[in-house]
């Protein structure tokens, strides 16, 4: 198969376009592969993984970008290329067209805006900490969405931020809310009473989507990147964010989402803790709670949401298994009555901490779960396709789906794998409309498991609203429709995941 | 060095840019005024030696040492100089400016600009021979030498006289008023060029030797050559330049030349060090009959146009550039404005740029800037034919970024953290 | 804004630098944003540091 590519040099696009560019050349007729991607390192290895590298490609730096395709035919590979041009022209008429011209610097755009007050930066890695240090000097707060940046920055960007009185939400930071504004990925929920502080992304998302499906609404949500709390950076964001909405005024009650604070951090945040007067919860996903907390702490993203919601409601508040325990039994029952699924788990997440909550619930109940990609099948696995390792030169898998697809499918082949378990995270910023590809992916792993005699249990969960764009209500449905066990939340999924692979567990989890 | 200082010290390189208010005082052999001796040559563009010389820069270097009487033929020219018997140095490290080859030798007569405020000042030659014949452009025959002879024996003179009489001309508000009548004074000096001329006429009437020397002075400099000022334009940009040379902390460019072979730059914060890339092939226009293939690479230190905030960094002032220069429109040049701002350290507010609301044309170019948005500056340049001695067309010059990134590295190095 | 303020100002002035998505969502919720056309750096990302320590 002919492989052409060609290079732009020194025409830079964004990961999010150049995978809307190669999902439309992939399309074309007789395009067999077709990658979109700036020429850095790491993408030459995947151009050569592919098979897609060429003498052309090769030269190209991270400041070219490189398209090339493997077609059926050197016309329909050409005819490809062509094709590419022409969407990347017809994007640049579009941005003409607006007689708007566009900045090439952070501090361009300051001479548009003046008095911008938040830099949402969301560049490569190796750059973040240059654009970020920019709008921190220039007193803006920053959400730094960008990951692959090293811990000794994120300690030198967070100390000047401190220094300018500014927030500095990341690296690796997903979702904010600021005064009832969404950034990043962040569903649609009504602006109230309840500020969180979290540790990156999809906690903060699926925290939202709760209290919102609780009738209660967000006043900030501040990312502070996910090691903020690690002993390096010393919960200095945290702490910041921590006094920030004490302060207030629109902020009832405080939720804390995080990973298991470094040991020599936890009495710092004890003792901030202590000086909030407002209800506080903390859900430090897989920490021991404390003996004499300060706090409410919870073991789920599910539980901090009702706690919460509960707290500025005065209300009591115990944690429970299972929203609907009677429908999930009868489901167990109706899997155990069949063909018993016989294998591991895999468990695919768009959502880190999702995928994280995921694995801390499912530990003490199956035993251990692989974090690795590459482990054996015949162990159980979680695998966060958001990591650094799988995002670099790519979008997020929020947006680019087709990578998790591929794997589903994929896991259909596999012998050894009986449960899948899946998260689905809708929002601004995530892609349009990904149950439907979802569902299909799902439908042909199942498929291929059934032709090979064997059961595949595919089970998830959604987080989202009713105002998200994407339609909460819509894409449960379509994962039902592909016979997709739809739990109402993340904890609730892994839960039902570890019945089915061990009934017995029914005395414990389905007591209530 | 704290990040602040290098902010500061670039705000004083703007000020000192900005300040500037070059006047026309003298015109004297380079001998006087820069104190050129023996067999010296200067140069355009970052230091070279003969035997790399590009052809155009071995002809003008024939031409001045035919001109000087150091040898009666051009191979003897060529002997001379291989023979290492002739001292080569770049213009730009002697207060000079030299257009194209850029070639000044000891008795070439020198205009001198000279700006008050920051008590600098800068020399450049002024243009020799009718059009197609002349020495910047690797010309060196007969009527070339004559030229460069007539302008020593008599148009230089006359000028000398006039500025004696009437004092020095103000070319501040000159050009101020040009780029407000559409010269960028890199590629287009028309505007310039008719008011000087204007300014000069009537003072040359008692000043030159006889009516019909008169009416060649007048021609010389009225004659069909709109860029008769770019010398006057290029001292004037110089003289202010020069108040950044050695403006320590700063990393404001204080030179930017070519040599035909390589393109180079100099940084205020680091003094006389050049930092260089290879000279770029000009994108541009050519005159009928030529094409890319018969240029010369990019050449001569009028790229002191843009280090000042002018030429391709004042596109949006110059409608008629435009076209020749391939702006495909007039958005195309207010975002070429608007690109060179986003490297600039402010705008000068001597230049407004009516269109644009008044910003002043972006001035002093921060490398971190360039480095940090891939953007190079824009250089609006005329083409230098390879072997023919004559100017085959006009157009950009994309100089390369590598030596932006080199004298980015070195001031981190002379400042480590 | 001075620092006193609790939270960022309102209504929320952003500059976007990165993906345009976010840019596009921002002002889908009525946002002001103004998009930076954001290139790498000349060099790559060892001057990237380089510029950060020589910034202001």
């Amino acid at each position: 198969m002919p492989v052409r590519a060609t290079v732009w040099r020194g025409f830079y696009q964004d990961s999010v376009v150049l995978m809307h560019v190669a999902a439309e050349v992939r399309a074309l007729p007789g395009v067999r592969l077709a990658a979109a991607l700036m020429g850095t390192p790491a993408n030459h290895e995947l151009l050569s993984s592919a098979g897609l590298a060429t003498p052309d490609s090769k030269n190209a730096t991270a400041a070219d970008l490189v398209l090339a395709v493997d077609a059926a035919t050197d016309a329909e590979a050409e005819a490809a290329l062509a094709a590419a041009k022409g969407f990347f022209d017809e994007r640049r008429r579009a941005r003409e067209s607006t007689g708007r011209a566009l900045p090439r610097t952070l501090d361009g755009a300051l001479k548009q805006m003046p008095d911008a007050n938040v830099a949402l930066i969301s560049v490569p890695g190796d750059y973040a900490k240059l654009e970020a240090l920019t709008a921190l000097r220039r007193g803006l707060h920053v959400f730094l969405f960008s990951d692959n940046v090293p811990v000794g920055d994120e300690v030198e960007l967070k100390r000047l931020a401190l220094a300018q009185q500014r927030l500095c939400m990341g690296p690796d930071c997903g979702t904010a809310y600021l005064g009832g504004v969404g950034l990043g990925f962040a569903n649609v929920v009504p602006r109230g009473r309840i500020g969180c502080v979290a540790a990156a992304g999809t906690g903060l998302q699926a925290v939202a989507s709760h209290v919102a499906t609780l009738g209660e609404g967000i006043s900030h949500g501040i990312g502070v990147g996910g090691r903020d709390l690690s002993a390096e950076v010393g919960g200095m964001m945290t702490f910041f964010a921590l006094r920030k909405l004490a302060d207030d005024p629109s902020t009832d009650a405080i939720v804390i989402i995080a990973k298991p604070p470094a040991p020599e951090v936890m009495p710092q945040l004890d003792a901030a803790i202590r000086t909030i007067t407002k209800p506080v919860v903390v859900c430090a996903l897989g920490a021991a709670v404390p003996a004499s907390a300060p706090a409410t702490w919870v073991t789920t993203l599910e539980d901090a949401a009702e706690a919460a919601v509960a707290g500025i409601r005065g209300r009591a508040w115990t944690p429970r298994s299972f929203t609907d325990a009677a429908a999930v039994r009868s489901r167990v029952a109706a899997i155990a009555a069949g063909a018993r699924p016989r294998g591991a788990l895999l468990g695919l997440f768009t959502g880190g901490t999702l995928a994280h909550e995921a694995r801390v619930i499912l530990e003490p109940l199956v035993g251990p779960v692989n974090i690795d990609g590459a482990a054996p099948g015949s162990a159980h696995r979680v695998i966060d396709l958001g990591a650094d390792e799988f995002t670099r030169g790519r979008a997020h898998p929020m947006i680019d789906v087709a990578a998790r697809d591929s794997r589903i499918r994929e896991a259909g082949a596999a012998a050894d794998v009986a449960v899948l378990l899946v998260d689905l995270v809708l929002g601004r910023g995530a892609h349009p409309d990904p149950g439907p590809s979802l569902a299909a992916a799902i439908r042909d792993a199942r498929a291929t498991a059934e032709r090979d005699g064997r059961t595949l249990v595919a089970i998830a969960s959604v987080v989202g609203t009713d105002g998200d764009p994407q339609g909460l209500a819509r894409q449960i449905a379509e994962l039902r429709a592909a016979d997709v066990h739809v739990l109402p939340s993340s904890a609730q999924a892994a839960r039902s995941a570890a019945l089915v692979l061990d009934p017995r567990l029914a005395s414990r989890l389905l007591s209530a | 060095m704290t990040a602040m200082n290098v902010g500061a010290a670039n705000r004083e390189a703007l000020e000192r840019l900005c300040r500037a208010r070059p006047a026309w005082t003298a015109v004297r052999p380079a001998r006087e005024a820069i104190g050129l001796s023996g067999r010296t040559l200067l140069h355009a563009g970052p230091p070279i030696e003969w035997k790399r010389m590009c052809w155009p820069m071995r002809g003008a270097v024939r031409a001045a040492a035919l001109f000087e009487g150091w040898v009666r033929s051009a191979e003897e020219a060529d002997a001379l100089a291989a023979a290492g018997e002739i001292t080569f140095a770049p213009c730009a490290s002697h207060g000079a400016v030299g257009p194209m080859a850029g070639i000044i030798s000891p008795e070439t007569p020198v205009l001198v600009v000279e700006d008050r405020v920051n008590g600098t000042s800068a020399c450049s030659f002024i243009a020799d021979g009718p059009w197609g014949h002349q020495l910047r452009f690797g010309a060196h025959g007969p009527e070339t030498l004559a030229g460069l002879a007539w302008v020593r024996d008599v148009a230089a003179p006359a000028f000398a006289t006039v500025l004696e009489r009437e004092g020095p001309i103000d070319l501040a508000s000159l050009m101020a008023q040009a780029l407000s009548m559409g010269d960028e004074m890199h590629m287009r000096n028309a505007a310039a060029t008719g008011l000087l001329a204007r300014r000069l006429a009537a003072p040359l009437v008692a000043a030159a030797p006889n009516a019909a020397e008169l009416e060649k002075i007048l021609r010389f400099v009225t004659r069909d050559n709109d860029q008769f000022f770019l010398a006057w334009s290029m001292c004037a940009a110089k003289a202010a330049a020069r108040a950044i040379e050695d403006l320590p902390g700063s990393t404001v460019v204080s030179t930017m030349a070519r040599n035909g072979i390589e393109f180079g730059i100099r940084v205020a914060g680091l003094g006389e060090r050049w930092f260089t890339g290879p000279a770029s092939v000009v994108d541009g226009l050519y005159f009928p009959g030529f094409t890319a293939a018969d240029a010369n690479r990019d050449t001569g230190d009028s790229a002191i146009m843009e280090t000042y905030g002018l030429g391709g960094m004042a596109m949006a002032a110059s409608p008629a550039v435009q076209k020749i220069v391939g702006a495909k429109s007039f958005a195309d040049a207010v975002q070429t404005t608007r690109d060179m701002g986003e490297i600039c350290v402010g705008g000068n507010p001597l230049f407004p740029i009516a269109p644009l609301g008044g910003d002043g044309t972006p001035t002093a170019i921060d490398i971190r800037k360039v480095v940090q948005t891939g953007i190079v500056p824009r250089i609006n340049t005329a083409i230098a034919h390879a072997k023919a001695s004559r100017m085959i067309g006009a157009g950009i010059a994309t100089p390369p970024s590598g030596p932006f990134v080199d004298a980015l590295v070195a001031f981190g190095e002379r400042h480590p953290g | 804004m001075n620092t006193t303020d609790v939270m960022p100002q309102e209504p929320l002035r952003v500059v976007n630098v990165g993906l345009e998505l976010f840019a596009r969502e921002l002002e889908a919720q009525g946002v002001e944003v103004v998009h930076v056309d954001w290139r790498p750096p000349a060099g790559g990302a060892e001057i990237a540091a380089l510029l950060g320590r020589l910034g202001d």
